[in-house]
């Protein structure tokens, strides 16, 4: 294979059993959180990674757009089969939310305007903002290291949701501001000059 | 067919925001589908948005639902494609690239500022979704319960999501009136 291999000796599995686990977890991963059903299902259970490749991998699946299940999926499939096996993954991980998603929208379209169904969907969109915010928390608290960086988020949250601002002029400005306050710099003289 | 141009270009647009998950794009994906588009309402985008939630999988998969109201089954594969290809595609490359740039200088201070940018873009998404979800006394109420019933325990979060469905079916059915 082109990608590099995790230290595992256990011969790359077939493109057929990558599809099938990851549509599992696809089916599975209730409730947000696929973080854990991953890991649970690629190092624990099928063993196609070890702990520190999981976390590597993670960390590029934050840093790039995209969501974490599906750059999970593409960078795992990659290592084990290239493409094809990046391909199965995110089609597996993707295929069973996306079906419910399409027949959600279907019945949506017959007994959304209920009364009822409304009630209960505002219910259930008030008990996600709380989900969201613990994401958030939880997002934060690996992130967030020093002032400057929550003075970055408060910043950007404010920018977006109080004065408008369109999110990739944000994203550009408080990135590029943030990116050059993390600057690397020459530690004590060792490679100055 | 201008409508699945449309589809496509708007979700292939949102993929490219989501840095730190799909709740970094919710206050673009409401600008478009809502203000700029008029395909759904405020609260059609809440209800799929949280339904969403409870979707097994990546927590984005509404973007089929939206998909589906557009322009039926083939405005879902259009949006599936374009929200997950392009940041699929590069995903792949940055894949292949990353042993090259383990040791780039610049690399933790990329993942450092971005990682404050979009803590700060989940946020103002939670902002504007709460303008709409949380609309008095009860419902604020459920979010608070459920965001320390998450941050304290180790509860599957679908459980208290469906339970806060059902306190607003409660309240519909005992004729509940706003508390502002």
């Amino acid at each position: 294979m082109s990608a590099p291999s995790s230290s595992s000796a256990s011969p790359a599995p077939s493109l057929g059993k990558i599809f099938w686990i990851f549509l599992v977890m696809g089916a599975t991963s209730l409730g947000g959180g696929v973080v854990g059903y991953l890991r649970t299902g690629l190092v624990v259970r099928q063993r196609w990674l070890d702990d520190v490749t999981f976390v590597e991998l993670l960390s590029i699946s934050q840093t790039l757009p995209g969501l974490n299940a599906t750059n999970m999926a593409i960078l795992v499939g990659d290592r084990l089969r290239g493409w094809p096996g990046a391909l199965l993954a995110m089609l597996g991980m993707c295929l069973p939310g996306a079906a419910l998603m399409t027949a959600a929208a279907f019945a949506y379209s017959v007994g959304g305007d209920d009364p009822w169904s409304k009630a209960f969907l505002h219910g259930i969109a008030a008990g996600a903002v709380g989900l969201i915010v613990v994401v958030m928390v939880q997002l934060g608290s690996r992130v967030l290291k020093g002032l400057a960086d929550y003075v970055f988020v408060l910043a950007t949250a404010a920018a977006v949701a109080g004065f408008g601002v369109q999110v990739p002029y944000a994203l550009l400005a408080a990135g590029a501001l943030a990116i050059w306050w993390h600057r690397p710099r020459r530690r004590d003289g060792g490679d100055a000059k | 067919m201008k409508q699945l141009g449309d589809i496509a270009g708007v979700f292939a647009y949102l993929s490219l925001l989501t840095v730190g998950g799909g709740m970094a794009a919710f206050p673009e994906l409401k600008t478009l589908t809502v203000d700029v588009y008029h395909w759904v309402t405020f609260p059609e985008l809440l209800h799929f948005y949280s339904l969403g939630q409870l979707a097994p999988g990546p927590n984005m998969m509404m973007v089929a639902s939206i998909g589906v109201v557009v322009a039926g089954l083939p405005g879902a594969a259009v949006a599936l494609v374009a929200f997950f290809l392009p940041t699929g595609l590069l995903t792949f490359a940055i894949g292949r690239l990353w042993s090259h740039l383990a040791a780039w200088r610049w690399r933790p201070a990329v993942q450092l500022g971005l990682g404050s940018v979009s803590v700060g873009l989940v946020l103002a998404g939670a902002i504007i979704m709460g303008r709409g979800a949380l609309t008095d006394l009860l419902y604020a109420a459920l979010a608070v319960v459920v965001f320390f019933l998450l941050l304290r325990t180790k509860i599957n979060p679908a459980y208290p999501i469906v339970a806060s469905g059902l306190i607003g079916l409660l309240a519909h059915w005992l004729e509940y009136t706003p508390v502002r």
